[in-house]
């Protein structure tokens, strides 16, 4: 532990600036940190990170358990507001725009960035209420608007042609893997640019799993998706780019390939061929 | 203004409304609380508290009144007390999950909801006139006992349930019996959950004034009891008497009436929070 | 097992059969004597004719202006205590503070636990007489009155029980809705309520069932006078204060009066039996669901 604490200290603080210095894209960043710091009371969670992360992209974060990949994917539709010790430092910016601005509007931002969570959470409606419940809230009223919303949502999450003829049946009567996709289709209804998923597929079989990845794919192409993931596995077969995590540190961050096969830092070496974590 | 701010706005004024409701209860029981206090504080003296009701308002006291509620309370909490643990022990340690437990369960919870007047006429029928103790503070203790059975029944449950099954583990494994095991370790581990439900299970008791009335408790009791054969009168019965009568000067005496009950019933609960609180603590180990 | 296990086991089990014998004590009481009342009078009658004057020298055994004036005064308490117990519920477990919550939820119980007789005190001496400002129509003896008191008594029970059926909504739901940009507001009211539900008729269910069978405070402020009436500004009576009524006049032991409270007994039981039933067994199902 105490060799562990030392790397720590000795070789990452470097590499990062580096990179964020030579490697820029030209492309502006969709979701942009600079320095960010998360306290849980007097814990401090997440230490001193930026990162930049490019529009209509997969990019995961990895870690071992506790690491605060969750903490900080949530940082990014301010999921974390809720908890009342929360306190943060430093600025995150969506399109530039500093989304914990005093004029933000939380629920203005969570329209933009959309969430999916480790275990499905239907609700106990209907398929179509769950869809529709992101536009309802909004004051959408109009049955027609709210027809096409939710088979244009289903059909993104690949999920019309199972449920089209079902779609009054409680949304808990589906299965592991359907149920999921209906929050999928849920959080695209309200129409964002970012998808934030933590964990998908961490309560789902292996082939659920691997309907929710293929999908990922096919979103990807009109969202900027991050996946927070226990598996490194499937972070290799969505992920464009990845984030490791560790201690609240961002470790490393690169082209998933060049994380999974030639990571520039030990302690990323060792995790991703799983001697700890 | 956009949706999103119309429906900030809503969620605004539920949040003072949700203040409003809350602190609305709250406050009428305060206000009411200090209106009866300015009525009635000035009544209460040494008289007035050791007088025999009479017919004229400024000569009457609570002296049979507050005696009677406090044998009731002793001779209930003897009752009550006994029997409502040992059938919360039994059904949280001993009863096997199945037909007959699941009646008592489904029973309890139903005797909990009989109102409390009905107590009165089973009171009536069985201790007054089948046991002929007549409209005694016997008869009456027992008829609240049945009434508050439940209440110590169900906090009793709970507390023992709080108890760390790895508590009556190491006792068993000590040799310990079931019983030597309850009574040493289960028992003093509840033990404050269980005062707890008893206090406000016997607070509740001293507040109740229909079942009382249904089995014959007079309003008028020109003596202090002094055994449990006695007829009596208690706290609430006559200050529902003195609220029933035409005259205003009654009225005070009421108020002064309603300051003592009050002062007891907030004082009990008082405890009870605080022994809860507690206790809660203490079994977060 | 030593024989000392077994008598103390003994004893225990007879303490918990003493619950069943009240159970039976309570029905074969008010059942032995019901019959004996429905001898003299019909059935028929008791459940279909309009007055009740058991007291009077022309007398007549109509249950419906007790059970009238029942049902009006606990659906005033119940209008009072179910917009008002809800609300607070969902202030408290969605928007309150915690230190807002530990302080305020033991002062809403304590409106549960003062005497009954102390809020028919309230009722007459403060409530009618700030009624009859707005009303000067209304009768000192009201079913208004006594209900608005009766709703304040069983605000915390609502509270409280709803409050924790709230609380057992899963928090991923919660965060489901936050997450697609639903305010608490909505939250509560689109998914916590709805998913909740259950439990919340439950508190209600045994509201009502508690205000059907309160005494102190409607024989004190609702009056003595039976009267098919939904006015709320008149007097009426409950089965409850009818009960209390004839316990304090001189009426013989084994007269047809002194029947009619079994029979009067009787049907308020029955009331408050099916209510607590229905609740119970909505509580079982909804307890399994979450589990």
């Amino acid at each position: 532990m105490s060799t562990l604490t030392m790397e720590k200290k000795t070789h990452f603080a470097e590499p990062i600036k580096n990179m964020s210095d030579s490697k820029k894209k030209p492309s502006i960043a969709k979701i942009s940190t600079n320095n960010v710091n998360v306290f849980y009371g007097d814990n401090k969670v997440i230490k001193d990170v930026s990162i930049e992360i490019q529009e209509k992209s997969v990019t995961a974060f990895i870690g071992p358990s506790g690491c605060g990949k969750s903490t900080f994917l949530r940082l990014f539709n301010r999921m974390n507001d809720y908890i009342e010790t929360f306190r943060k430092e430093g600025d995150i910016c969506i399109d530039g725009k500093d989304i914990y601005g005093k004029k933000v509007m939380v629920e203005e931002l969570r329209k933009m960035v959309g969430m999916v969570f480790q275990k499905p959470n239907p609700f106990p409606k209907s398929i179509y209420e769950n869809v529709a419940f992101g536009l309802r809230i909004q004051g959408i009223k109009k049955r027609a608007v709210l027809d096409e919303a939710v088979e244009h949502s289903l059909r993104q999450a690949a999920l019309w042609e199972e449920v089209k003829d079902q779609l009054n049946k409680s949304a808990l009567a589906l299965s592991g893997g359907q149920q999921q996709r209906v929050c999928i289709a849920r959080a695209l209804a309200v129409g964002p640019s970012v998808l934030l998923m933590d964990e998908p597929a961490s309560a789902l079989d292996p082939i659920a799993t691997s309907k929710v990845e293929e999908l990922i794919h096919q979103l990807k192409e009109k969202y900027t998706i991050v996946i927070v993931t226990h598996n490194m596995q499937q972070a290799g077969r969505v992920s464009d780019k990845t984030a490791f995590f560790y201690l609240g540190n961002l470790v490393e961050f690169d082209k998933t390939k060049k994380i999974f096969t030639n990571p520039k830092q030990e302690l990323t070496e060792r995790y991703i061929t799983g001697r700890f974590g | 203004m956009t949706n999103v701010q119309i429906n900030r706005l809503k969620d605004q004024a539920f949040k003072y409304t949700g203040i409003f409701c809350t602190l609305i209860g709250i406050v009428l029981l305060a206000i009411f609380t200090g209106s009866i206090l300015m009525d009635g504080l000035s009544r209460i003296d040494w008289q007035f508290l050791t007088s025999l009701p009479s017919r004229r308002a400024e000569k009457a006291g609570i002296l049979t009144a507050w005696s009677g509620t406090l044998w009731i309370f002793g001779l209930t909490a003897l009752i009550s007390i006994p029997i409502g643990v040992a059938a919360g022990i039994y059904l949280e340690e001993y009863s096997k999950k199945g037909r007959l437990s699941s009646i008592l369960e489904v029973n309890i919870t139903n005797l909990a909801g009989v109102p409390s007047v009905i107590y009165g006429i089973l009171g009536l029928a069985i201790f007054v006139r089948t046991l002929h103790f007549g409209g005694s503070l016997l008869a009456g203790s027992f008829t609240l006992s049945l009434l508050i059975l439940p209440i110590i029944i169900v906090s009793t449950r709970e507390a023992i349930k709080a108890v760390p099954s790895s508590l009556r583990e190491a006792s068993f494994g000590m040799g310990a019996t079931k019983w030597q095991t309850i009574s040493y370790q289960v028992l003093p581990a509840a033990g404050g959950g269980i005062a707890t439900g008893i206090i406000l299970a016997l607070s509740r008791a001293i507040g109740e004034a229909a079942p009382l009335i249904v089995i014959g408790a007079l309003a008028y009791v020109p003596f202090v009891a002094k055994t449990p054969m006695d007829d009596f009168t208690v706290l609430p019965i006559q200050i529902f008497n003195w609220v029933s009568r035409p005259d205003p000067a009654f009225l005070v005496n009421a108020a002064a009436g309603i300051i003592i009950l009050l002062g007891i019933t907030f004082l009990m609960n008082g405890i009870a929070v605080w022994l809860r609180h507690r206790w809660q603590k203490k079994m977060n180990w | 097992m030593k024989i000392s296990e077994k008598i103390i086991e003994g004893g225990l089990f007879s303490s918990a059969v003493i619950t069943i014998l009240t159970t039976i004590g309570i029905i074969w009481v008010l059942l032995s004597q019901s019959l004996v009342f429905f001898k003299d009078v019909s059935i028929w009658e008791f459940l279909t004719s309009t007055e009740w004057t058991p007291l009077f020298t022309k007398k007549s055994y109509g249950i419906l202006p007790l059970i009238s004036g029942t049902m009006l005064t606990t659906l005033i308490a119940v209008a009072i205590a179910l917009p008002l117990g809800l609300c607070i519920a969902i202030y408290l477990s969605e928007y309150a503070p915690r230190k807002f919550r530990d302080i305020f939820k033991p002062m809403l119980e304590v409106l549960a636990a003062v005497p009954t007789v102390v809020y028919g005190f309230f009722a007459l001496t403060v409530v009618t007489p700030f009624l009859k400002n707005i009303f000067p129509e209304i009768d000192t003896f009201n079913a208004l009155s006594a209900g608005l008191v009766m709703g304040v008594m069983i605000i915390p029970m609502v509270s409280s029980l709803s409050e924790d059926a709230l609380f057992a909504v899963p928090k991923s739901l919660r965060e489901a809705s936050y997450g697609m940009g639903a305010t608490r507001l909505q939250t509560s009211f689109k998914v916590l309520v709805p998913a909740a539900s259950s439990g919340i008729i439950v508190s209600v269910i045994l509201a009502f069932a508690r205000a059907i069978g309160e005494t102190m405070i409607v024989a004190i402020a609702a009056g003595q006078m039976p009267n098919l009436t939904a006015n709320p500004l008149a007097a009426v009576e409950t089965i409850t204060a009818y009960i209390v009524q004839v316990s304090l006049g001189d009426v013989a032991h084994g007269s047809i009066e002194y029947r009619t409270i079994f029979a009067a007994g009787l049907t308020l039981f029955a009331m408050t039996f099916v209510l607590n039933n229905v609740s119970f067994f909505i509580r079982k199902k909804y307890q399994e669901k979450y589990d």
